[in-house]
This record gives structure tokens, C-alpha cells and sequence, in this order.
């Protein structure tokens, strides 16, 4: 492999890439449970996050832990929330994506195929930069983990849950733990989880306008935030395209100016540092965008899919409810089992009703945090846009002032 | 320097811009001392006649180890390998350049002869003596020829002038300092304004016999009349262009034969390096501009055809008037082409090759699809003519071509006819195989000439780096559309997520974010478009243009194998004399001595020819390589001021879409 095993401090991670938070989701600043990650050891696709807990909650038994969590340990944190009917009214915290290293690591085997082709330098510079744009990925990608834990912490409900705070506290590997979790409570949501659409479209005719409303806003949002992520995702490729056209123009450049030995070298020296200089802001460019544009329209994808699945639940509940109601129908007319339906339907319309209750809380404070993180992510990246076009302005200025006088 | 001062520079991370500040002509000294060696005796090889070079199979040219070739250091001078054949040969060819400076500067040289081609007397003078002392406008004239970097030269040139100069004390000295300053300048040039033909002194470096003067003509510097009159020296350090001249003028060159065994060996003034005097020679001193515009559509269907409006305006005197228009079409300027590459490339001119001829870019104007492809395509076409001119004229030579002066005077053109035959792909396809052979031949003729024999390479090495840059260029100006395309894609579906958003401010600032991304893929449409005219564009020129170098290192070769194939004969004549010496044959002694005499002056001759067409190569391969780097200097700043604007724009918008961001509550 490329990239060896690493521990990634933190630290060493801001220091190389100057990436500010990614994605803000408004977390409250409640001192009596912090979560961090503060650093992350990286076996090739295993990652091992150090999660260190700080807390003043009576519930733990010591105010300060530090445990290693693998990828799998936060998803499975994720289903089991997902599956505890309890939370069914919440906005259940986006599970973080899988680390994928596939991008650099195909490019880096690309880059390896194609090194005859380039200079040491063009080679050299290709790599470092594959390298910046593969800490970027897992940068990204502990951040995203930390989001998770930290939004469950910041929650009322979440922040009490045991299986949540047995991710944070034991001390041991989870694996064992996480098999028997999966027996216990053994697909009892899940299957409903899984996309739905059409549930929502077709489902029961909706009596409350607030949800009515909420589920055509998000199933249309949906469909666009993930169109705009798409084409983010696009536009970002295709700036770091044209940083690495700079890079081989340079090499090129540089190339031409190595054989010469006339004014002409100057020239040709000059214009390929020119390049040269010209990728690395083109290069931060794509990143800073990838990160406060593109990461943001993709955290909210998951999101809305997260305030989507709270629909759907409500959705079949509200069919469940219907349902007890016509079985309550036919029991009374059949004369049988009334009671037993009668507490059925009971039970449904109360579920019915807290999920509804719950649902319209979340999906206010929702709407409330996106705007905010939206308002916080445009502004970041376009002081940063800023940044880097008037780097290049006086960078040009300089190049072609150089170049005027000589 | 003057004017970096003006705006201060802005800061910059580097700290090598020390010694990019430096003087730009520091490469070229490399050459200094160098002088031209003679060839070696014949190679082996030679009896082979000229023509087998270009029947030979085009196999494995480049597997051949010519890099080895180029290991020599730069610097190494005077391998004067003395020639079997003539030793006043060596000593002419190096002999000093100067003396023809110097004699140059006498009077009679400015009061040159009417030109003998039928020319009216009416470019008797140069222009540069004739034109009125406004350096500065002068040369911005003279700068727009290259593009339209005539702001920049303006903005740089006058306070060169200023401070370097403060006495403007004579018209022509000014003309020349100024369009000097940016050249080392050599002390005894600085004032003399004589020395403006030091440039075209220079023209000949090869002595020739100075039987051959009399059909020679003016090329607006020099003077037809002096060099009859004049010493010898001056004839033989004279003759060479005009004879140059003369060749252009006759459909077959009638080289006359060696009639002075000359006697230029006298002159043993210190010489100057081609390189050095070509440090001298003024720039654009020539005030000719030359557009060509509006491209229309002649005719219907195929045999619709596209015609240029080509617009020049000069106070050359060569010209009947200052300002005149006419209409060409595209095969009118490969005409053009042919007639100076069928004159000029036997001497060793580099004739700039005119823009390649696409059946399919063009089928599809024919065909009259107003689609974007086939307007970019005229656009692209109508740029690369008027570069093409450009670079015709502004070859001091070419200039004078009687059929340059038509293309540009002339009403009606007659309709150039085998253009079918030369166009785009047959004529580079020639040039390739021609270039091919050149590589071949280099080798067995085992180059003694250092200075070619690193040339060759060099142009070969810088030949193949472009490729590959153009290559890169042409992918930079691919993803920058698809950047264009991307963006333009992302802000529409901005503009959808804006209009589902269901909070005010953030709706209203994601349909702004929309604008902003549509603005910017504007920019970035506009840069493809720069990357492409601007930069891509420069090194198609040049690889075609490094293509018509190559050619020139061809002729000389060829020039060489006829010289070689001369010797053999001679030495087989005289075979056969001393065949008939022996067999005792008094009756067919005397043919063959006389068929002796006549190859020995074969071999003179060709010698000589070869000689000339070598230094003809050399100067222009050195003013190639000087307008290549004053090129790609224009074009570079061009460029990246295009970028610069870019970035500039980027932050209008940005910083005009903050608020809006800030808005969002």
C-alpha cells in the first residue's frame, strides 16, 4: 500500500491541512458530556478512532474515558438506536459514511502507472498532493465520526441511552458485544428503515397539514440537495483536473526550459513556477470547496434522510393506527375480542400521537439547524473563495511583473 | 527597474525573483567564440546522390543514438578541421564580421540603388532612416505585428529609454537605442547610428565571388551601388545576400563560377559571433501591421469557400500607400506559402508555415451549420492567418519578396492552383519526411560543426517537449470546459435546491449562489477560450514553425550531399585522366581535363553553397530562436493577464455574494 499505517494526531492533521470544522450542525455546548476524537490510527481501510469522553453525568462511573471505536462499533451504535422504538419520533443522527480511501488510493495506483511518463518532479509533486488529498479524506472522515457522537451528546434523549454510553465506557473491544447486541434486538426496525418513498407518497391520507407539508418539503429537498451534491461532487473533480493540468504544464514547461540555454529559459522557468504556484491554489481551492460546500450538501442528504425516516415511521404508525381501527370495526361487529382491539387501538393512537408530537419538535429544530449550518458553510467558503482568488491575483501580478521587467 | 516601480509589486512567496530580474541575454553568450568549423573530408557515404536520401524507408529515425551527439559542451570552440578541398574557405567563414560594419557605415551604403526587380525607386532608403525619430510610437506599431501586447511595450519601453539615455542627441541614434534597450549593447554601437546595418551586415556571413553582384537588389537596407565600388572586402561580405537575392529573383540559380579565389582571408579585424551581432540587430524595426479580418462565406455549398479581409497599414515605402485592404481566401495564403518556400527554402529560410487546411472544420462552415464548433473554428482559423502574416513579414527577407508585396497590394489575386496538392497534411507530411532524412543524413555525415550538431538536437528535443506541452495545454483547455460545464450544471441545480427551500433568506441566498456559479462559469468559458487562442494556439505555431527549422537543417544537408557528390566526381575524373595517362590516349586527355576543370569548379561552387547556406541557417535559426523567446514572453504575459482577470472577476463576485451569505438567519 501507499500509505503505511499512521496515527493521525489531531494536531498533525489541522497543521497539514488548514480545514477548519466541515460541518456545523449547531451543537449545544452542554460542558456535562464532551466528546472528542482526538486521534486516529489508520491500518488500511480499518480505521481506529480514539474517543475521549470528558463528564460530569452521574451516570458514568469515572469523569474522563479514552476507548478505540472501529467504524463498525458506530454504526452498530447507530442501528441500535435506529431499532429502540423509543426513539421512533427522533431524528436518529445520520450514521457516518464507510472510510473510503478508494479515490487517492486509485489515483495513487494511476500515478504509479503513469510515472515513466512524468518528471521526479511532476511525480513527486502528483504524490504529495495525492497524499494532502488523502489525509483530507480521512480528516473528513474522523470529523464525521465525531459529528455522530457529538449530536447524540448534545441530544436530551440520545445522550441517556445505554448502549451509548456503553460505546463510550468499555474499555474492551466491542465486536463480542456488538454480535449479541445484533441477536438481541435482531432487525426489529431495520427492515422498515430502508427506503421508503413510496410509503410516504402512497401511504394514508395525511390529517395534519404541519406533516403534510414536512413530508412534500422533504421528499422534494431531498431529491434536489442530493442532484446538488452530485454536481458539487463534479465541480470539484474537475477544478482538481485543471490543478493537475497545471501540474504537468509546469512539468512540461520546465522540461522545455532544461534544454534551452537562451533568454528563452527565463521565461519558461518563470511561467512553470507560475504553474506551479497556480496548482497549489487551485488544488486548496478544490478541497476547501469539497469541504464547505459538497461535505455540507452531503451531510444534509444523510440528514434529511434521517428527518425522512422519521416521516415514514410516523407514516407507519399512522397506518398502524388506521389498521387497529378497522380491526376494532370488526371486532365490534363480530362481537369478539372488543376489549383486546379496544387496547390495541388505544396503543396505536398514543404511539401515533407521541411520534407526532416528538416529530414536529425535531423536525422545527431541524429546519433551524440546517439554515444555520447553510449560513455558516456559504460564509466559510466564500471568505475562502476570496482568499484564494486574490492569492492568485497578486501571485499573477508578481509573475507578470517579473516577467514585464526582464 | 523603471517599471516595476510603477505598481509596486505585490508580495511574492518566492524568493527567486533576484534572479529572474536578471538580464535575459545571459544564454546567449554561451555561444560567444564559437566559429563555424569546417566540414569534415567526405564521409563515406557520400557518393550516394541526394535523391536516395528521401527514397530510404523512414524506419527507426529516432531509435538512432543522436542523444549521444549532444554531449559536447557548449562552449566549445574553433575545432577548425581544415577542409581538403580550400583553405581560404575556413578563413573567409570566420573571417571577422565587423569589417562589414564598418564598411557598411560609409555614406554610399545609404543611398542604395532602385531596386532591380522591376521595383519603381521608391523604397530607396530604408525605413529606418527615412522614418521621423518618434521611437516610442514607432515601436508600439511595430508591436502590435505580434499581438496586442502594444500596451505593455509602451508602458516598458520609454523609461528604459530615459534613463538610460538621457542625450537623444541624433534622430536615427534614438530610433536605435531605444529599440536596443532591453539588449546588451555594445559600447562601440551605442552611438553610431551607422550601426544600424550592423543587423544586416550580417546577412552575410558567407563570402561570396563578387561576379555574381550584378543582378543584386536592395532589401531596403542596403545599397547595390557601394559594392562595385568598393573594396573587395565589402564585396565579398555583401554579395552573399544579394546573391541570396539574386537566387530569389531567378527561377533557377545561376551561381556564377568561382571567378575571385577571394581574398577576404586579409581581413583579420576581431570578429564578433553571430550571436553577438545579432544582439545588436534593432528590433522591430520595420512598421508594418497587418490584420486579417472578417472571415464571410463565399458561394454556396461545397463549393462555398472562406474569404479574409487582410488589412495592412505601414509607412514602409516599399508599399504604394499607407493603408490598404484587399480579400484572400484560405488557399490564397497557401499559395503564398508555396511561391516563398519554393524560392526561400533552398537558401535556408525559415518560411513560416500558414495553418493546416481541415476538410472536416470546414465541411462543416460549408455546409453552413451556425453551430459553435464551426464559429470557433473560422475564429481559430482567421487568428492563425493573421499570425502567419505576421510572421511572414516579419522576416526581414521575406518582406522583400515580390509575391509577399502582391499578396498584401495586389486587388486580384490569380487563383493560386495546386493548393489541393499542398494542403495540411501533404505539406507537413513532406516537411516530416524531409525532417525524418535530416536525422538520418546527421548522422552519417558525422557533424563537425558544433554548433549545428547541438542545434539540431536542440530543435529535435525542444520539438518533442512542445509536443507533449501541447498535449497538457489542450487537456488544461478540456477540463477547463468541462469545469465551465460542470459549474454551469451545478449552479442550475443550486437554483432548483434555492427554490425548494422553504426558509426565506437561505432560498433567496441559494438562487444568488446560482447567479454567482453562472457568472463564474462565464469566466471560466472566457479562460478556455484564452487557453486555448493564447497559449495552445503559441505552441501549435511553434511546432509547426520548429517543423519549418528542421526543413532548413534539411536544405543544408542536401547542400552538403550535392558538395560530397561533386568531389566524388571530380576524383573519379580524375581517375580517368590518369587511366588515359597511362594507357597513353593523348586524344581524349584534353576531355578529360576539361571535364576536370569543370567539376573542380563544381566542387568550389557547391562548397561554397554549402558554406552560404549553412551561415544562412545559423542567422536564421539565431533570429528564430530571439523571436520565439520575444514571443512567448508577449504570449505569456498575455496569459496569465488573462488569468489575472479571471481571479480578479472571481473576487467581484464573491465578495458581492458575502452579504448575501451573511443575509441567510
Amino acid at each position: 500500500s501507499f500509505f503505511p499505517p499512521k496515527l493521525f494526531k489531531r494536531q498533525t492533521l489541522c497543521d497539514m491541512i488548514p480545514l477548519v470544522h466541515s460541518v456545523s450542525v449547531d451543537l449545544n455546548n452542554d460542558a456535562s458530556l464532551v466528546i472528542d476524537i482526538p486521534d486516529a490510527l489508520c491500518e488500511r481501510d480499518k480505521v481506529k478512532f480514539t474517543v475521549h469522553t470528558k463528564t460530569t453525568l452521574s451516570s458514568f462511573q469515572k469523569p474522563e474515558y479514552s476507548v478505540q471505536r472501529q467504524h463498525e462499533d458506530f454504526i452498530w451504535l447507530h442501528d441500535t438506536i435506529v431499532e429502540t422504538e423509543e426513539y421512533a419520533g427522533l431524528i436518529i443522527p445520520p450514521a457516518p459514511p464507510k472510510p473510503d480511501f478508494e479515490g487517492p488510493r486509485e489515483k495513487m495506483h494511476k500515478l504509479g502507472e503513469g510515472e515513466s511518463s512524468m518528471t521526479k518532479e511532476e511525480y513527486a509533486k502528483m504524490k504529495q498532493e495525492l497524499e494532502a488529498e488523502y489525509l483530507a479524506v480521512f480528516k473528513k472522515t474522523v470529523q464525521v465520526h465525531e459529528v455522530f457522537l457529538q449530536r447524540l451528546s448534545s441530544h436530551p434523549m440520545f445522550r441517556k441511552d445505554r448502549n451509548f454510553q456503553i460505546f463510550l465506557e468499555y474499555d474492551q473491544d466491542l465486536t463480542v458485544r456488538r454480535k449479541n447486541a445484533k441477536e438481541m434486538f435482531g432487525g426489529f426496525f431495520k427492515n422498515m428503515v430502508k427506503s421508503a418513498d413510496e410509503v410516504l407518497i402512497s401511504g394514508v391520507k395525511e390529517v395534519d397539514e404541519f406533516f403534510e407539508q414536512e413530508k412534500n418539503f422533504l421528499l422534494d429537498y431531498s431529491s434536489k440537495i442530493k442532484d446538488a451534491t452530485a454536481k458539487a461532487e463534479k465541480m470539484t473533480r474537475s477544478h482538481k483536473n485543471v490543478a493537475d493540468d497545471y501540474n504537468h504544464i509546469s512539468g512540461a514547461l520546465n522540461n522545455i526550459a532544461a534544454d534551452n540555454n537562451t533568454a528563452f529559459k527565463k521565461h519558461l522557468e518563470k511561467c512553470a513556477e507560475v504553474f506551479e504556484k497556480l496548482r497549489k491554489v487551485e488544488d486548496r481551492m478544490a478541497s476547501d470547496q469539497e469541504l464547505k460546500l459538497t461535505e455540507l450538501l452531503r451531510y444534509y442528504t444523510r440528514d434529511i434522510q434521517a428527518a425522512k425516516d422519521l416521516l415514514y415511521r410516523r407514516a407507519r404508525a399512522l397506518a398502524d393506527y388506521e389498521n387497529s381501527n378497522k380491526a376494532l370495526d370488526k371486532a365490534r361487529l363480530k362481537g369478539k375480542d372488543v376489549a383486546q382491539a379496544e387496547e390495541n387501538q388505544k396503543q396505536c393512537l398514543q404511539k401515533f400521537d407521541k411520534l407526532s408530537e416528538s416529530g414536529k419538535k425535531e423536525l422545527t429544530s431541524f429546519k433551524a439547524r440546517r439554515v444555520v449550518a447553510f449560513r455558516k458553510n456559504l460564509i466559510e467558503m466564500t471568505e475562502l473563495e476570496i482568499k484564494h482568488a486574490k492569492n492568485s491575483v497578486s501571485l499573477l501580478q508578481g509573475s507578470i511583473e517579473v516577467l514585464k521587467s526582464n | 527597474m523603471a517599471a516595476s516601480s510603477e505598481r509596486s509589486p505585490p508580495p511574492f512567496p518566492d524568493s527567486e525573483e533576484p534572479e529572474l530580474l536578471e538580464d535575459s541575454d545571459e544564454g546567449a553568450d554561451a555561444f560567444t567564440g564559437t566559429s563555424i568549423s569546417e566540414m569534415d573530408s567526405p564521409s563515406p557515404d557520400s557518393t550516394r546522390p541526394p535523391k536516395d536520401i528521401f527514397n530510404e524507408p523512414l524506419e527507426d529515425i529516432f531509435s538512432d543514438p543522436l542523444s549521444n551527439v549532444n554531449s559536447e559542451p557548449q562552449k566549445k570552440v574553433d575545432t577548425k578541421i581544415p577542409s581538403p578541398s580550400s583553405d581560404e574557405a575556413v578563413d573567409l567563414f570566420s573571417d571577422p564580421l565587423d569589417d562589414d560594419s564598418e564598411v557598411i557605415s560609409s555614406p554610399e551604403v545609404q543611398n542604395p540603388m532602385p531596386d532591380l526587380l522591376n521595383e519603381p525607386v521608391q523604397a530607396p532608403k530604408s525605413d529606418l532612416l527615412s522614418e521621423p525619430p518618434v521611437s516610442s510610437v514607432k515601436k508600439a506599431a511595430s508591436a502590435e505585428l505580434f499581438g496586442d501586447e502594444d500596451e505593455e511595450d509602451l508602458f516598458k519601453e520609454p523609461p528604459k529609454v530615459v534613463t538610460k539615455k538621457p542625450q537623444p542627441s541624433g534622430p536615427p541614434v534614438d530610433v536605435f537605442t531605444e529599440v536596443k534597450s532591453d539588449v546588451k549593447v555594445k559600447p562601440q554601437v551605442k552611438d553610431d547610428p551607422t550601426d544600424l546595418f550592423a543587423e544586416e551586415a550580417l546577412t552575410a556571413p558567407a563570402p561570396k565571388p563578387s561576379a555574381s553582384s550584378s543582378s543584386s537588389r536592395t532589401n531596403g537596407v542596403h545599397s547595390d551601388e557601394h559594392d562595385l565600388f568598393s573594396e573587395a572586402t565589402v564585396e565579398l561580405s555583401l554579395d552573399s545576400p544579394r546573391n541570396d537575392r539574386k537566387k530569389k529573383d531567378a527561377v533557377k540559380p545561376s551561381v556564377s563560377a568561382p571567378a575571385a579565389p577571394v581574398a577576404s582571408s586579409s581581413s583579420k579585424a576581431p570578429s564578433k559571433t553571430l550571436e553577438e551581432l545579432e544582439e545588436e540587430e534593432s528590433e522591430d524595426t520595420f512598421d508594418l501591421n497587418i490584420s486579417v479580418t472578417n472571415p464571410e462565406k463565399v458561394g454556396d455549398g461545397m463549393n462555398a469557400y472562406m474569404a479574409y479581409k487582410v488589412s495592412t497599414q505601414t509607412s514602409l515605402t516599399m508599399f504604394h500607400s499607407k493603408t490598404f485592404t484587399v480579400r484572400r481566401r484560405f488557399s490564397d495564403f497557401l499559395g503564398l506559402y508555396e511561391k516563398l518556400s519554393e524560392k526561400h527554402l533552398q537558401n535556408g529560410y525559415i518560411v513560416p508555415p500558414p495553418p493546416e487546411k481541415s476538410i472536416l472544420g470546414m465541411t462543416k462552415v460549408k455546409v453552413g451549420k451556425e453551430d459553435p464548433s464551426s464559429a470557433e473554428f473560422v475564429e481559430r482559423r482567421r487568428a492563425a492567418l493573421e499570425r502567419y502574416l505576421q510572421r511572414v513579414v516579419s522576416h526581414p527577407s521575406l518582406l522583400q519578396d515580390p509575391d509577399v508585396r502582391e499578396f498584401l497590394e495586389k486587388e486580384e489575386l490569380p487563383r493560386a492552383v495546386s493548393t489541393q496538392a499542398l494542403s495540411g497534411a501533404g505539406f507537413l507530411k513532406m516537411l516530416n519526411k524531409a525532417t525524418d532524412a535530416v536525422s538520418k543524413m546527421t548522422i552519417k555525415m558525422n557533424e563537425q560543426d558544433v554548433w549545428f550538431d547541438e542545434k539540431i538536437q536542440d530543435v529535435e528535443n525542444e520539438e518533442q517537449h512542445m509536443r507533449k506541452l501541447h498535449v497538457m495545454v489542450e487537456s488544461l483547455v478540456n477540463h477547463r470546459k468541462e469545469l465551465s460545464g460542470n459549474t454551469a450544471v451545478f449552479a442550475k441545480s443550486v437554483a432548483m435546491l434555492g427554490s425548494s427551500e422553504d426558509n426565506t433568506a437561505l432560498s433567496r441566498a441559494l438562487s444568488q449562489l446560482a447567479e454567482v456559479e453562472d457568472r463564474i462559469e462565464q469566466l471560466h468559458q472566457e479562460q478556455a477560450a484564452n487557453d486555448f487562442f493564447t497559449f495552445s494556439e503559441l505552441l501549435a505555431d511553434y511546432i509547426r514553425l520548429l517543423g519549418a527549422v528542421k526543413g532548413c537543417f534539411d536544405q543544408r544537408m542536401k547542400a552538403w550531399q550535392r558538395w560530397q557528390d561533386a568531389e566524388n566526381m571530380l576524383q573519379k575524373k580524375r581517375e580517368v585522366e590518369a587511366k588515359l595517362l597511362w594507357a597513353n590516349k593523348p586524344d581524349k586527355l584534353q576531355q578529360a581535363k576539361d571535364e576536370i576543370a569543370e567539376w573542380e569548379a563544381k566542387v568550389t561552387q557547391y562548397e561554397r553553397e554549402f558554406e552560404r547556406i549553412s551561415a544562412t541557417v545559423r542567422k536564421e535559426v539565431i533570429r528564430f530562436d530571439k523571436e520565439k523567446a520575444r514571443d512567448f514572453k508577449r504570449q505569456i504575459i498575455k496569459y496569465l493577464e488573462s488569468l489575472l482577470n479571471s481571479q480578479q472577476q472571481l473576487i467581484k463576485y464573491w465578495e458581492a455574494f458575502l452579504p448575501e451569505a451573511k443575509a441567510i438567519a
